[in-house]
């Protein structure tokens, strides 16, 4: 019986990460684009550089 | 380059293509000296598209920031305010023809948004409240019961706030307006279940039904939101179409400076420049040039119509040869344009009484399943008079007959279906226009633009001596008049050097080769003598004919015998001449058609058709058949319709093919049976459960495997719809939209 104290909110503390990081996603944009984001996987360099000063080649 | 060079399939004419002006009137200033824009870029669709666009955007000068989203088909651009980047033109040339769409449209609602928060928190606590159930079926006992139930209680209630106000809303503003939607069941059993259960938990009782209110309101929340992904998509996917409706024109003013304009700011007496190319923004007279201009969007005529001065243009045309100056007679809202809307809000009043069949079960059904409850309670009370156990009693009949699958039964089915015409290219408004569809007993076709492409192709081309169409292939490349770009579609053109190549606007071509004059145009013009059609001239004497006919989409001959055999009589309605039609009927083996129809024509006729008890589909694409589309049972367009005809209409299909009007069809009826099937579920389930609850044997675990289960079978039962046969067959991508008539 006393174990359930803690288990109970140990469980729910874990469901609840799991809820504010979906959230969190969800806010962050990361659910705007999904199939870009499996695309892009296939993109193999970095984000393209910006030349210093622009247009220098 | 396999997959990602779309410029041969794109149509990328300049009248498409929004102009540098346009883009910077549509788009925002960030406030830090940056300026965005959101352009649609609707052939975009795999990594290296993406890769493309994004370097060669960041490459350009001033450019801050690219960003394609794959799933919207957009980029949104970000550059330092002062020189405009060449975005248009760069984008043009990668073969990603962009197009503006309107943001008051296209805006997102926080509806989605919204929904996946309430299905995330509902999730949430109905797993954790279905982990403690599980203990108390299983046999927990007095105190640790108590503390499950209580924890359960906490769960639930923020849960039920959050997750449940989505339908406490709807159920709420339906009760006000005096009707009843499938929702005001759902809040009402949800409420009570909680209610009650606190009840129990309070004085220690042994039922709580917290697990039974929160998944069920899980559930429900998957299917809405899906329904709500199903017609986001269609939305986007449509609105990020090309605008026919220009943005804004170059101003003249008194003093003779040009100033590039909102179309909104266009006043009577204004002088407008038309570039060749751009169409034409508001009502005006032709002061100044000569052209030729294309009306098919507006009034459905399929041939180009010579225009000088003095004459009347209409916005919405297509202004196609020559440089014009207009003095605008009306502005742009008071324009033919803004005529058609007005002519379709008022014969769209007839499509909002539309009815459907989850609100005609609703309403049938939720007054039976509370006046049920409301029997058992009284039962009850006469039998045993405790109203403890009437009242529990009969709130686990509200709980078992709280209509999951009910709620579930229809949107399931259409978001499995509208999934389906996704991926044939077809756009579905909503569930409403799949019903409507469904139901269509009769066809109406718009000729222009519809059954055929509303583009000349050359016939006869191989009576033509192949030297002379060579040439005259050669002589056309240099226009942009449809009956050029017609005959240079039909020949490679041949080695001949044209010297002094001019266009007259409004009558053809004219060039020097070998000591000749050649003339292609009007016969009058280019022979100097009388006489009617096209032709190559040289030096003043006939050298060749060419015949046109408007193309026909293709799979229009099947379309036409196929909806004739499944839905009904087939008419159709155009604005083009007696002779056009009638050998686009006869080739199309069209029994019944009416030529020279206006706007007003069209509905007045789908109004006879549907006072005489039937339920039209109509399929039509131009500015004219906008209100038709508004006043028909349920209508579709093609992707290149103008904007109002799309907004319009139920359906947008974005392949070339007309085929999409059969297979939609099929879909629907079969998604209508499925439904039906799902309603007779069900009720079923409701046959079966509602004797168990009245005699009060229903317990918390009986509920939860009967509505679980109840639910899975509708699921399996929507999941039935399979691909058929031509969607399989059908694999060009569904941004296909245009497909260029001459050779990129």
């Amino acid at each position: 019986m006393s174990t359930l104290l803690y288990l109970i909110p140990v469980a729910l503390f874990l469901g609840g990460i799991s809820l504010v990081a979906f959230l969190w996603a969800l806010r962050s944009g990361q659910y705007e684009d999904l199939d870009g984001a499996g695309e892009r996987i296939l993109i193999d360099d970095e984000e393209p550089k910006k030349p210093a000063t622009p247009k220098r080649r | 380059m396999s997959c990602c060079a779309p410029g041969a399939e794109f149509d990328a004419t300049e009248a498409a293509v929004p102009s540098d002006e346009e883009l910077l009137l549509a788009s925002r200033s960030l406030g830090n000296g940056k300026r965005q824009v959101e352009l649609a870029l609707p052939a975009v669709h795999c990594a290296a598209c993406i890769q493309t666009v994004e370097h060669a955007l960041f490459e350009l000068p001033g450019v801050e920031a690219a960003r394609v989203n794959l799933s919207t088909k957009r980029v949104s651009v970000k550059w330092r305010d002062g020189q405009l980047p060449p975005i248009t033109s760069t984008l043009t040339r990668l073969g990603y023809a962009p197009n503006l769409f309107d943001e008051a449209i296209a805006g997102r609602d926080g509806t989605m948004s919204e929904l996946l928060r309430a299905v995330a928190v509902s999730g949430f606590a109905a797993g954790n409240i279905m982990l403690l159930s599980v203990s108390v079926w299983s046999g927990a006992e007095g105190a640790t019961r108590d503390l499950f139930h209580w924890v359960s209680a906490l769960i639930a209630l923020p849960a039920l706030f959050f997750a449940g106000r989505i339908y406490y809303r709807s159920a709420w503003s339906a009760l006000r307006h005096g009707r009843m939607n499938m929702d005001v069941p759902i809040a009402i059993g949800v409420t009570l279940a909680y209610a009650m259960s606190l009840y129990e938990t309070i004085n220690h009782g042994s039922h709580a039904y917290f697990d039974a209110s929160v998944t069920l309101l899980f559930f429900l929340l998957i299917g809405r939101t899906l329904d709500h992904m199903m017609r986001d998509r269609a939305r986007e996917a449509v609105i990020g179409l090309a605008r026919l409706a220009p943005r804004g024109a170059l101003v003249v003013a008194p003093d003779g400076t040009r100033d590039y304009r909102p179309v909104e700011e266009i006043q009577p007496g204004m002088r407008v420049l038309i570039a060749a190319g751009e169409r034409i923004p508001a009502d005006g007279r032709v002061l100044d040039g000569r052209s030729d201009l294309d009306r098919s969007v507006v009034t459905g005529e399929s041939a180009p119509v010579m225009i000088a001065r003095g004459d009347m243009v209409q916005a919405g045309t297509l202004n196609l040869t020559g440089p014009l100056t207009l003095e605008a007679t009306s502005t742009a809202t008071s324009s033919f344009l803004a005529e058609m809307i007005r002519m379709l809000e008022a014969a769209e009043g007839g499509r909002a009484r539309y009815r459907r069949i989850a609100e005609r079960v609703s309403a049938l059904y939720a007054p039976v399943v509370h006046l049920t409850a409301f029997v058992t309670f009284l039962g009850w009370m006469a039998w045993g008079g405790d109203w403890h156990q009437a009242l529990t009693i009969a709130i686990a009949v509200l709980i078992i007959t709280c209509p999951c699958a009910l709620g579930l039964a229809v949107p399931i089915v259409q978001v499995v279906a509208a999934r389906r015409l996704f991926e044939a290219g077809v756009m579905v408004k909503d569930g409403s226009a799949m019903e409507r569809l469904a139901e269509a007993d009769a066809v109406v076709f718009d000729k222009t633009g519809t059954l055929t492409l509303g583009r000349p192709r050359l016939v006869g081309a191989e009576r033509i001596d192949p030297a002379v169409l060579g040439l005259a292939g050669s002589l056309a490349s240099h226009s942009r008049h449809p009956l050029s770009l017609a005959i240079a579609a039909e020949t490679d053109g041949d080695s001949t050097r044209f010297d002094d190549v001019t266009e007259q606007p409004g009558y053809g071509v004219e060039g020097r080769a070998g000591g000749h004059t050649w003339r292609l145009g009007r016969a009058a013009w280019a022979t100097g003598a009388k006489g009617d059609g096209t032709v190559l001239a040289r030096d003043g004497v006939e050298v060749a004919r060419f015949e046109f006919e408007d193309r026909l989409r293709a799979g229009a001959r099947d379309t036409v015998a196929e909806a004739e055999r499944t839905i009904g009589p087939l008419e159709m309605l155009s604005g083009d001449s007696e002779a056009a039609c009638a050998r686009v009927a006869a080739s199309l083996e069209i029994e019944r058609y009416r030529s020279g129809m206006l706007p007003a024509d069209k509905v007045a006729r789908l109004t006879e058709l549907s006072l005489s008890g039937h339920r039209v589909l109509m399929v039509g694409d131009g500015l004219n058949d906008a209100p038709a589309l508004g006043a028909a049972h349920v209508s579709m367009a093609p992707a290149s319709a103008a904007e109002i005809g799309r907004n319009a209409a139920d359906f947008v299909f974005l392949r070339e093919s007309l085929e999409a009007v059969p297979l939609a069809r099929d879909i629907a009826v079969r998604a209508g049976r499925l439904i039906r099937e799902n309603i007779a579920i069900a009720i079923v389930y409701n046959a079966i459960a509602v004797p168990v609850a009245i005699l009060g044997y229903v317990t918390p675990l009986i509920a939860a495997i009967a509505m679980s289960g109840s639910s899975i079978i509708v699921i399996a039962n929507a999941l039935r719809l399979s691909p058929s046969r031509e969607m399989k067959a059908e694999t060009a991508p569904a941004a296909t939209v245009v497909r260029a008539t001459r050779p990129a």
